[in-house]
């Protein structure tokens, strides 16, 4: 037979990596016909909604539901007291903490679920919502973390013996009635030793906001009870739906084949959507009250003021050096705030997530870290906000401290960056607080982005705006933000990962069709970041049938293989490494149906591209369409029928996508106004899937990295009310405020992930909030700026200047 | 955020707008591109058991010139001025405003009228009509009056009209001159930090007329006349320039919210008047 194509067009033709693939979820999405959670309507649906405390700390001394009961529409009022025999009233954290379903005596935060109404319609709830009556005992609110730990006042009751001691809490002991958990990593003593005896100590307090990751579609689920056959089936906005379904099957006792938990086509997540909130667990039981499907939606308020929030950390950090700049000791503390419940979304050995990254992309021979959490009344979460686990926190933390180190030693930082990056020939590298990070190669990627945006031109014309400035000329600063991050993603190896005692592996099942087209089923969920789009791609490379062969399914768990989901970049270095290793399995029985066809011997035929050729005679082959088809319809001596594979995967060690970013920012000192005159994104994500969706994620990544920088914020004032509950107040970046975005790259492959990728819909995040804060804090280093916390919306950029005497 | 139930009506004519007023007193309100009134109704921070909704009255939508002024109907839309180039012609400093307030989606909606009568210090029309003096054409069930728009604003969402009357139409008189309409604000969508209207008239080289009024930085728009009356005269230079912001800071009264404290306010405001004084001029 003679083969017409080329085989560069048999390459073309598979889609496969490397490839620039359009998105295939963008139809749908594109034309509103997308499924989201809020699109499904069953049969009879109920709606149910949360009266919610308007207090930060109160006691409640009665609820009553007798009016709203008489509400047209309603069905039903839930409180704790009805969640108490069933012991649902309290629910277990994934931090290892528990947290009040339904307000049981007290609340913690402002907006907390005091009660839930059940009614026919969205709109009957609003007015049930209405008529129920609580009369609340306002407590004395604590929303400073360090004040809290030196209150008297008790926040969570249920976490001190009756004798008034405090038990230890699921990281060990607690020091205070109002503290969670010290955690620490590296070493103590010499490390302070290090310091002690230093050249150069720069030292720095700073305090990274509270924030939220604000998905367009807000939290919700339908739970519909099926009382006949006894299973429920729970349509949700999950980041992980099989976690989801052994946590409700553990809480609810129902068994987990009697469970269905199906997350649709999700609106964003960033974070927000990884926990369990108390919604899902009443319109569980709400639907097994009534017999009834439940739905529960959120609006934007509850979104902003009740899910997830994130950040939240008040880092203290000392660096040392030796007077040419060689970082010698890092040491930082943190106080962590975690509101009223400890409901953060982190690996279960690790309280305070991977903030231990914090030595960042340096050779730092010695360091040490140190996290409390506290409670307060503020709402629950902590979860990473489109970062892996409190790496954004590590990353802002360290390329702070290297500026502040630049300043103390009178030293541009750019230059004190590349005297410490870990260097090529260092890697696998371990670092002082123990990861090993896989591969880099950091030098080449910094002098690549320095050279492209001509670092100094940069800044020759930044001294000559300075003079400017001070003749009186402008009223204009200019700011060149750096920043160099090394992110850790891909969580992560069984042996030191998990959440609720769940290993963080991840998995692919792949059934090829007699016909050469296939489907792929994963653990993982897509909010947006186009996995049918890139894991059909892996697999096109891997067992040569089309991409636009290949169907791409994920979140439900009846049909999809056990997995934890998608967040903090772990789908690709996990579930898409499964997905390789599933290909490779495939590829492997493939082989053996070839050489049967082809009457040679197994290590005779080779794989190319989308067939199998003899060894040397490229012109005898059978394309994997023809083997999927003789795989179901040949009797092949000693081989199954049929053309499957599953695979889980387990990971070695995480993968460490790194990037140098560069912003050069214009800011007027009068009025604080800001203008990103330009931004430049490097990234090394190691082997690149799609650029066209890297690119996407670079540019998504980069903007809510802005909005955290210049304005992005949950604000509470002293009575723990919650200042930014809308949108009016809550930054949320349009096309009008953003950008125009350079995106670069280089490619370092992981060394040990099966195709080399490492991952990338957080670098941006984790690489751009402290490349705009530096670019800010840059503009005003020349007038004796050291550190200035962000958000550096107008007002504070404004003190900024004020205080330091730019206005006369 | 949904609202508590209420009647929704939609009457064909003033009289019928009149009539259930008269019904339902002060459980009834009118409402034009609902834009601002909605929300605060989601927010449940008005209870509005009575709803008319003004989009099928007629006789409100029409802009009208003539040659010393410009009669604009109250449910003209923001939109509605940025597309009109002949009104853009004559009042220019209007679409410069326009183009400032919300976003092209709440401008679609959004009314002439609504954004006035509302009260609201934030909403940029205010300020604007009292820049321009604009005179209110207010219909109510005993006839018509009119309001200047100098006169027309007490307190946060307290004005001159009456419960019972309906806001009708705007009368600009034309303006010769420079005009600017400057405004800060955090995002695309968002409320003025501050803004200044200015228009201004040059005569010989100086200063013949001006007239400025500020937005968002008091309980009700601020027409500063002291602010103008400290330009007539001079040349604009430097101490002219911090006379009238001096004179407008006097005037103003910011409370510190999310947008910032009142020392920044006020630093802003008279930024941002300082810009429109000049941009005012550069056009005259
Ligand atoms: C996201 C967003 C951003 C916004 N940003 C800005 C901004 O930057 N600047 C700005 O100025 N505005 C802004 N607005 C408000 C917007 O311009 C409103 O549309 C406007 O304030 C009100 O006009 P309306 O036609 O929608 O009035 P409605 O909401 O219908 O009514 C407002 C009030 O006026 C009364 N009313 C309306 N028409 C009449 C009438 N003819 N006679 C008597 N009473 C009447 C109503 O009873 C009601 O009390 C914003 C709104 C939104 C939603």
């Amino acid at each position: 037979m003679k083969d017409e194509v080329t085989r560069e067009e048999r390459i073309d033709n598979l889609k496969g990596m490397g490839c620039s693939r359009k998105r295939v979820e963008d139809a749908r999405f594109t034309q509103g016909k997308g499924n989201y959670v809020d699109d499904i309507k069953l049969d009879g649906m109920l709606f149910g909604d949360f009266v919610r405390s308007p207090y930060a700390h109160a006691r409640i001394k009665s609820i009553d539901t007798a009016a709203a009961l008489k509400v047209p529409g309603v069905l039903a009022v839930l409180t704790a007291a009805d969640l108490e025999p069933l012991g649902l009233h309290w629910m277990p954290t994934l931090a290892g903490d528990k947290q009040m379903v339904l307000a049981d005596g007290k609340v913690l935060f402002q907006g907390q679920e005091v009660a839930y109404v059940v009614a026919e319609d969205r709109y009957a709830a609003a007015d049930g919502i209405e008529a129920v009556e609580v009369d609340y005992e306002e407590l004395t609110v604590l929303v400073n973390p360090f004040e809290s730990l030196q209150s008297d006042i008790i926040l969570r009751e249920d976490l001190v013996a009756e004798d008034g001691s405090i038990p230890a809490g699921a990281h060990g002991p607690r020091k205070h009635h109002n503290h969670i958990f010290t955690w620490d990593a590296g070493d103590k003593l010499p490390t302070e030793e290090v310091i002690a005896n230093a050249e150069v100590v720069a030292e720095e307090s700073m305090y990274y906001h509270r924030t939220h990751p604000c998905p367009l579609e807000t939290c919700g689920c339908v739970a519909s009870m099926d009382k006949v056959n006894g299973k429920l089936t729970l349509w949700g906005t999950f980041q992980a739906p099989h976690a989801i379904r052994t946590v409700v099957s553990l809480i609810s006792g129902i068994e987990e084949h009697n469970i269905r938990v199906v997350s649709p086509d999700i609106g964003g997540g960033f974070g927000n959507k990884v926990g369990a909130y108390p919604g899902y667990v009443c319109s569980v039981v709400a639907s097994i009250v009534t017999g009834k499907p439940v739905k529960w939606i959120e609006d934007r308020m509850d979104n902003l003021m009740t899910t997830a929030f994130a950040r939240d950390y008040h880092m203290t950090g000392k660096i040392s050096a030796t007077k040419d700049g060689k970082i010698t000791g890092l040491k930082c503390h943190v106080t962590a705030d975690h509101g009223g419940f400890d409901a953060c979304a982190d690996p279960t050995k690790f309280p305070a997530g991977f903030m231990n990254i914090c030595t960042g992309s340096y050779d730092i021979p010695t360091a040490y870290l140190e996290v409390d959490g506290v409670y307060t009344n503020k709402a629950p979460g902590g979860v990473s906000y489109r970062c892996s686990f409190r790496v954004t926190e590590a990353v802002y933390f360290i390329e702070r401290m290297i500026e502040v180190l630049a300043i103390e030693l009178n030293m541009d930082s750019a230059e004190l960056r590349r005297i410490n990056f870990i260097k090529k020939e260092q890697f696998p590298y371990t670092a002082a607080l123990g990861w090993e990070y896989d591969s880099g190669d950091y030098h080449t990627a910094w002098d690549k982005a320095l050279k492209t945006v001509d670092y100094d031109g940069l800044r020759a014309e930044q001294t000559k705006r300075v003079e400017d400035f001070k003749a009186g000329k402008t009223r204009t600063l200019m700011g060149i933000g750096l920043s160099f991050f090394t992110e850790i993603v891909g969580a992560g190896p069984v042996k030191n990962c998990d959440i609720l005692g769940l290993g963080m592996f991840d998995s692919c099942e792949i059934r090829i069709h007699p016909t050469g087209s296939a489907i792929a089923r994963l653990g993982t969920i897509s909010q947006g970041q186009g996995h049918a789009t890139t894991f059909a791609q892996i697999l096109a490379s891997e067992i040569g049938l089309p991409a636009d062969s290949i169907t791409v399914e994920e979140g439900d768990t009846d049909t999809a293989p056990y997995g934890l989901g998608t967040y903090g970049s772990r789908s690709t270095p996990v579930a898409g490494a499964a997905t390789a290793m599933a290909g490779r399995k495939i590829r492997a029985k493939a082989q053996m149906i070839a050489a049967y066809l082809l009457e040679v011997h197994d290590n005779d035929v080779e794989f190319d591209v989308d067939r199998f050729i003899v060894k040397g005679a490229p012109e005898k082959f059978k394309t994997m369409k023809e083997i999927a088809f003789a795989a179901y319809n040949q009797a092949i001596p000693g081989i199954e029928p049929g053309l499957e594979a599953v695979s889980y995967y387990d990971p070695p060690n995480m993968t460490y996508p790194f990037g140098a970013y560069v912003c050069v920012m214009d800011i007027d000192v009068d009025t604080g106004v800001t203008e990103i005159r330009r931004f430049y994104a490097l990234d090394d994500c190691g082997t690149r899937i799609n650029p066209m969706i890297i690119e996407g994620q670079v540019h998504g990544g980069l903007t809510e990295a802005l909005a955290v920088a210049l304005g992005q914020e949950i604000a509470y004032d002293d009575m723990g009310n919650c200042k930014t509950g809308t949108l009016m107040d809550f930054f949320l970046p349009t096309a009008w405020e953003v950008p125009n975005y350079e995106t670069d790259f280089t490619v370092t492959p992981s060394p040990h992930h099966p195709i080399g990728a490492k991952g990338v819909g957080e670098s941006p995040h984790v690489g751009g909030v402290p490349c705009f804060s530096n670019a800010v804090q840059d503009a005003f280093r020349p007038f004796g700026n050291r550190h200035t916390n962000m958000p550096h919306d107008h007002w504070r950029i404004w003190k900024m200047a004020n205080e330091l005497g730019l206005h006369d | 955020m949904i609202p508590a139930a209420f009647e929704y009506y939609r009457p064909q004519d003033m009289a019928g707008v009149f009539a259930i007023l008269q019904e339902h007193g002060d459980d009834a309100r009118v409402m034009a591109g609902g834009h601002s009134l909605i929300p605060m109704m989601k927010l449940r921070m008005a209870d509005v058991p009575h709803l008319i909704d003004l989009q099928d009255v007629g006789g409100m939508s029409d802009v009208t010139i003539v040659s010393h002024e410009v009669r604009i109907g109250a449910m003209v839309t923001q939109a509605d001025i940025i597309d009109n180039t002949e009104l853009t012609a004559v009042v220019p400093i209007l679409r410069e405003a326009a183009l400032q307030i919300a976003d092209p989606q709440v401008r679609y909606m959004g009314t002439v009228g609504g954004n006035i009568a509302n009260g609201d210090p934030g909403n940029d029309m205010p300020g604007l009509m009292q820049c321009m003096d604009a005179t209110f054409t207010l219909v109510g069930p005993n006839g018509e009056r009119g309001v200047q728009a100098r006169d027309f604003y007490e307190a946060a969402y307290i004005t001159a009209r009456e419960d019972d009357e309906i806001l009708t139409a705007v009368t600009i008189p034309l303006h010769s001159g420079g005009y600017a309409y400057e405004k800060q604000k955090r995002k695309i969508g968002d409320y003025a930090t501050a803004a200044a209207a200015v228009q201004i008239t040059k005569d010989n080289g100086s200063c013949a007329s001006a007239a400025i009024a500020m937005t968002n930085l008091s309980d009700t728009p601020v027409y500063s006349e002291a602010a103008g009356v400290a330009l007539v005269g001079g040349t604009l230079d430097d101490t002219s320039l911090k006379a009238s912001v001096a004179a407008m800071l006097n005037d103003i009264d910011p409370t510190e919210d999310n947008r910032g404290p009142i020392a920044f306010k006020k630093h802003v405001a008279g930024v941002i008047l300082r810009r429109a004084i000049e941009r005012a001029w550069s056009r005259t």
